[in-house]
C-alpha cells in the first residue's frame, strides 16, 4: 500500500481527501480568527477611553458586526468542521468522509462567501452596520446597498453548513468500523452527530430568515414591515429559532474535544459516558424550545415570559451534568499538565463562569436588566472565548502531533495558555461590572463612570489578540520540524486515530478495523 | 483635636493624595447591578442577588473539588489513577440537586415577572416613541409634548476628533436637552413604541427596559419612591448613534410637577402663536443652523456632505437649490421607506423655516431664497 498524495495547487483545489479539507478548513477558520480578531482590536482601541478617537459611529457598528459574524460564521463553525473531517473518520475507522466530492464543494464554497462578507466593508455606504443579529426593520428599510450581498454571503454559508452536516451524518451512520456500535463511538464523534442534526434543522431557518430580508429590501414584501401589515418581531423568532441552537452548535462539538482530552491526560477513563451522550442530546433538544429568552423585552405575553423563563433555565441541568462528568473524571486520576490538557482545564473553569451568567439571564424578571448590556457581551464571550477557542486551541495542541508527526514546542504552548488564560480573564470579566452597573452593549461611546474597566479590558484584548500571533508562530513551526511524534503521542490514549502512525498517513483505514 | 476634625483632615489628605494619582481619583468601580428607586426594582434586584448569590457557591463548591483534585491527583504527586466509572447513585443525584436548586430560583422569579407586568392603573401614563436618534415624549393625560434630544455639550464633545475631554463634561451622553418629569410616588405607565427602527427605552434605576417597536406598542411602568434625576439610555442597536439618544427622568414633588406641566402648555401656545410672525433672513439663518446641527447633522453631517451611499449631503443637492415647494415637503413629510423623517411633527413652523432657510443658503447653496414660518403648512 503506497501513500500516493497528488502534489501542487490542484491537490488543494480538488481534493477529496477528508485530511487534506479538514486541513483547508482549519486554515479557512484560523485566517479568519485573525481578521475578525483584528476588527475586535478596533473596538477595543476605540472604547479604551471616553470620547471618539479612532473611528466614526458607523464605521464601529460595522465593526461589531462583522466581528461577530466572521467569528461565529467564520471562524469557530469552519474550525469544527476542519476537526470533524480530520477525526471523525479516523475516529470511526473508517477510510473517508461518506461523500467527498461534496465535501469539496461545501469547504471550497467558504472562501467566497468569506470574501464576499469581508467586500461589503468597501462598498459605498459601508459594510453591515446592524449586529451579527441583523434586527429588521434596521437590516431592511434602513441598511445600506452591501447589506444584499452580505444576505448572499450568508446564503452561501449556510449551504456549506447544511453540506458538511449531512456528510458527517452520512460518515457517521454508515461508514463505522465492524463492531463500533453507536454507544461505542468517542464522544466527539456523538457530539458532532447530535450538531450536525442542529445545523441541518436550523441553517434553513436562517436561510429562510435572509430570504425575507431580501424580499422585504427589493421586491416590496412587508414581512418584517408593520406599515406593510408585517411584523418586526417575527425576524426576531425567526432568527432566534436558528440563533438559540446555533449557540449549541458552537459549543457541543467543544463539549467533545474536552471529553476526549480530559481521560487522555487524567489517566482515567469519562465518568459517565452514557449521561454525557444523554446531557448532549437533552441540550440540543431544549435548545429549540427556549429561543425567546433572547428578546424577554419585546413585549411577549406574560405567559411567554414565564414559559421560556423555566424552560431555559432548565437547560443549567444536563450542562450540569456535563461540568460533574468532567470533574469526576480528574477525581483520584493521575493527571499531568501538558498543552492540552491545560486548556481544556481552562475551558471546564470559564465555561462554567459563563454558564452561570447564562443561568442568571434566563430569569426573565432580572434579564430585563441584563438584556442588551456588557453584562450580556460578557457572557457569551465567556462561553465562545474560553469556550469554544479554547477547546478549538486545546484540539489542535492535542491531535497536531497526529496530523504532522511532529511534537509542537511545549514550553511555547504553555506560555501560550498562561497568556492568553490571564489576559481573557482581564479582556472579559471586567464586563460583567460595566454591564451591570449599565453600560449599554454596541455603543462606540459611553459615559465616563465606565472608563476603569473600559481601560482594563481593552488592555486585556490587546493582549489577547497578540498572544494569537504566538499561536501562528507554534503552529507554523510545529509544521515544519520539531521532536518526532510517537504513534501513540500521548501517555496511552484511548481511540482508534493513536493506533496508525503519526503523521496520519494520506490514506488510513483502507481495510476497516475490528473493534472488540 | 476633636475626632471629627482629625477624620476631616486625614479624609481630605486621603483626597489629595488621590488627586495627585489622576487615574485613581476619579475612579468609578461600581461592581454590582445598579439600586433601584422603585420598590419592584429592588425585588428585581433582590432576586437578582439571590441567583447571583447561588450561583458563587456553587460555582465556588465545584471549582473547590476541581481544584482539589488539581493538586492532590497528579501524576507528580504518584497518584494512581482510578477505574471507577458510571454510577447511576451519583449521576441521579446530580441531576436533582441542580433541578431543586432551579425550582428555588423560579418561584420568586414568577412572582416578581408578574408584578411587572401588571402596568393596570397607573396615575399617568407617558407615550415614549424612538426616532432615530432622539425620543418623543407625549403625556397622554395633559396633552404635553416634546421631543428629547443629547444636549449640546456631550454632541460637541461626542465628535470624533473633538479636543473636549470627555471627564470636563457634566453627566457627559447621559444628558438631554428636555428631560421627562414625572411626580414622586405615583404609578407612572410608560407605553413604548418607534417610529422607524427598533429602540429600547431603559433607566437602570427605575428598573425599566422594553422595547420600542414601530408599529407596535409596549408597556411598562414605575413607581419612583424618591425625588431626583435618573439617567438611561437606548438599549436597542437603532443605527450610527444608538449610543447618543439618552433618557433622563425628572422624579419631582407633585407641586413641582404642576408647575412644569403649566409652564410646559404655556411654551407650546407661544410657539403656536409665532408661526404667524415674519423673521429677517439674518434670523432664520442663525436660528436655522442652531436647528441643522440639533436635528439634520447627524445624518447630513455638519459640512452639508452627508455620508454617501448613507446619507444624501445637502450640499449641492437637487432638493436644497431645486423649488421651495419640493424642499419644505421633504422636510414636513419626510420620505417614507428611507431614514428620512417627518420633521412637521418635531419642529415648530418657525425652526422648520429657519433650517430650509439656511439649508438653502449655506454650504454653498447659495438660492437667496427666504422662507417664512407662514409658508409651513402642517
Amino acid at each position: 500500500m503506497s501513500d500516493h498524495k497528488p502534489s501542487g495547487i490542484t491537490r488543494w483545489i480538488f481534493t477529496t481527501n477528508h485530511k487534506d479539507i479538514g486541513t483547508l478548513y482549519l486554515w479557512f477558520a484560523f485566517i479568519m480568527f485573525f481578521v475578525g480578531g483584528s476588527m475586535a482590536m478596533v473596538i477595543r482601541a476605540e472604547l479604551l477611553q471616553p470620547g471618539m478617537q479612532v473611528v466614526d459611529p458607523l464605521f464601529f457598528n460595522s465593526m461589531t458586526t462583522m466581528h461577530g459574524l466572521i467569528m461565529v460564521f467564520g471562524a469557530v463553525m469552519p474550525a469544527m468542521v476542519g476537526f470533524a473531517n480530520w477525526m471523525v473518520p479516523m475516529m470511526i475507522g473508517a477510510p473517508d468522509m461518506a461523500l467527498p466530492r461534496m465535501n469539496n464543494w461545501s469547504f471550497w464554497i467558504l472562501p467566497f462567501a468569506g470574501t464576499m462578507l469581508v467586500s461589503t466593508l468597501f462598498m459605498e455606504g459601508g459594510g453591515p452596520a446592524f449586529g451579527w443579529t441583523f434586527y429588521a426593520p434596521l437590516s431592511t428599510t434602513f441598511a445600506p446597498q452591501s447589506t444584499d450581498f452580505f444576505i448572499f454571503a450568508v446564503h452561501l454559508l449556510g449551504f456549506s453548513s447544511i453540506m458538511g452536516a449531512i456528510n458527517i451524518i452520512a460518515t457517521i451512520l454508515n461508514m463505522r468500523a465492524p463492531g463500533m456500535t453507536l454507544m461505542k463511538m468517542p464522544l466527539f464523534v456523538w457530539t458532532w452527530l447530535i450538531t450536525a442534526f442542529l445545523l441541518i434543522a436550523v441553517m434553513p431557518v436562517l436561510a429562510g430568515a435572509v430570504t425575507m430580508m431580501l424580499t422585504d429590501r427589493n421586491f416590496g414584501t412587508s414581512f418584517f414591515d408593520a406599515a406593510g401589515g408585517g411584523d418586526p418581531v417575527l425576524f426576531q423568532h425567526v432568527f432566534w429559532f436558528f440563533g438559540h441552537p446555533e449557540v449549541y452548535i458552537m459549543i457541543l462539538p467543544s463539549f467533545g474535544i474536552v471529553s476526549q482530552i480530559i481521560p487522555t491526560f487524567a489517566r482515567k477513563q469519562l465518568f459517565g459516558y452514557a449521561s454525557m451522550v444523554y446531557a448532549t442530546a437533552a441540550i440540543a433538544f431544549l435548545s429549540f424550545i427556549v429561543w425567546a429568552h433572547h428578546m424577554f423585552t419585546v413585549g411577549m405575553p406574560v405567559a411567554g415570559e414565564l414559559y421560556f423563563t423555566y424552560a431555559t433555565v432548565m437547560i443549567a441541568v444536563p450542562t450540569a451534568v456535563k461540568v460533574f462528568n468532567w470533574t469526576a473524571t480528574m477525581w483520584k486520576g493521575s493527571m499531568t499538565f501538558e498543552t492540552p490538557m491545560l486548556w481544556a482545564v481552562g475551558f471546564v473553569f470559564l465555561f462554567t463562569v459563563g454558564g452561570f451568567t447564562g443561568l442568571m439571564m434566563g430569569v426573565a424578571p432580572a434579564d430585563f436588566q441584563y438584556h442588551d448590556t456588557y453584562f450580556i457581551v460578557a457572557h457569551f464571550h465567556y462561553v465562545l472565548v474560553p469556550g469554544a477557542v479554547f477547546a478549538i486551541i486545546g484540539g489542535i495542541y492535542y491531535w497536531i502531533p497526529k496530523w504532522t508527526g511532529n511534537m509542537y514546542d511545549e514550553k511555547l504552548g504553555k506560555l501560550h495558555f498562561w497568556l492568553s488564560a490571564i489576559s481573557v480573564n482581564i479582556l472579559f470579566f471586567p464586563q460583567h461590572f460595566i454591564g451591570l452597573a449599565g453600560m449599554p452593549r454596541r455603543i462606540p461611546d459611553y459615559a465616563v463612570q465606565f472608563s476603569e474597566f473600559n481601560f482594563m479590558s481593552s488592555i486585556g484584548g490587546f493582549v489577547f489578540g497578540a498572544t494569537q500571533l504566538l499561536f501562528l508562530y507554534i503552529v507554523i513551526k510545529c509544521i515544519r520540524g520539531g521532536e518526532k511524534a510517537t504513534d501513540q503521542v500521548w501517555d496511552n490514549p484511548e481511540g482508534l486515530e493513536w493506533t496508525i502512525p503519526s503523521p496520519a498517513p494520506y490514506h488510513t483505514f483502507e481495510t476497516a478495523p475490528q473493534i472488540k | 483635636m476633636p475626632a471629627s476634625k482629625i477624620t476631616k483632615k486625614l479624609s481630605s489628605l486621603i483626597c489629595m493624595a488621590l488627586v495627585l494619582i489622576p487615574g485613581l481619583a476619579f475612579a468609578d468601580y461600581e461592581l454590582n447591578l445598579t439600586e433601584s428607586v422603585t420598590a419592584l426594582g429592588k425585588e428585581i434586584y433582590d432576586l437578582h442577588m439571590l441567583v447571583l448569590i447561588i450561583c458563587t457557591v456553587v460555582c465556588v463548591a465545584v471549582f473547590a473539588v476541581i481544584i482539589y483534585s488539581l493538586i492532590n491527583h497528579r501524576k507528580s504527586k504518584g497518584a494512581k489513577p482510578a477505574t471507577f466509572h458510571e454510577s447511576a447513585t451519583v449521576e441521579f443525584i446530580w441531576t436533582v440537586i441542580p433541578f431543586i436548586i432551579l425550582v428555588i430560583i423560579a418561584v420568586p422569579a414568577t412572582k416578581v415577572l408578574l408584578k411587572i407586568e401588571d402596568a393596570s392603573n397607573p396615575d399617568l401614563t407617558i407615550k415614549a416613541t424612538g426616532w432615530q436618534w432622539k425620543w418623543e415624549y407625549e403625556y397622554l393625560d395633559n396633552g404635553v409634548h416634546f421631543f428629547s434630544n443629547l444636549d449640546k455639550a456631550s454632541n460637541d464633545a461626542r465628535q470624533l476628533g473633538s479636543k473636549t475631554d470627555p471627564r470636563t463634561v457634566p453627566n457627559y451622553l447621559l444628558d438631554v436637552d428636555n428631560p421627562i418629569v414625572v411626580p414622586v410616588n405615583k404609578k407612572v405607565r410608560i407605553l413604548t413604541t418607534a417610529n422607524d427602527v427598533i429602540h429600547a427605552w431603559w433607566v437602570p434605576e427605575l428598573a425599566v427596559k422594553r422595547d420600542a417597536i414601530p408599529g407596535f406598542i409596549n408597556e411598562s411602568w414605575f413607581k419612583a419612591e424618591k425625588t431626583g434625576v435618573y439617567r438611561g439610555q437606548c438599549a436597542e442597536l437603532c443605527g450610527k448613534d444608538h449610543g447618543f439618544m439618552p433618557i433622563v427622568v425628572n422624579v419631582v414633588s407633585d407641586s413641582e410637577y404642576n408647575d412644569w406641566v403649566a409652564s410646559q402648555k404655556k411654551a407650546m401656545a407661544a410657539a403656536k402663536a409665532s408661526a404667524g410672525k415674519t423673521w429677517s433672513k439674518a434670523d432664520l439663518m442663525k436660528r436655522g443652523e442652531e436647528v441643522y446641527n440639533a436635528s439634520c447633522a447627524a445624518c447630513h453631517q455638519a459640512n452639508g456632505q452627508g455620508i454617501p451611499g448613507v446619507f444624501p449631503g445637502i450640499a449641492g443637492s437637487k432638493v436644497a437649490t431645486g423649488p421651495v415647494e419640493g424642499h419644505i415637503d421633504i422636510v414636513i413629510n419626510g420620505k417614507p421607506g428611507t431614514a428620512m423623517q417627518a420633521f412637521g411633527t418635531q419642529l415648530s413652523p418657525a425652526d422648520s423655516a429657519a433650517v430650509i432657510t439656511f439649508q438653502r443658503n449655506a454650504f454653498g447653496n447659495n438660492t437667496g431664497d427666504v422662507v417664512q414660518p407662514s409658508q409651513i403648512s402642517r
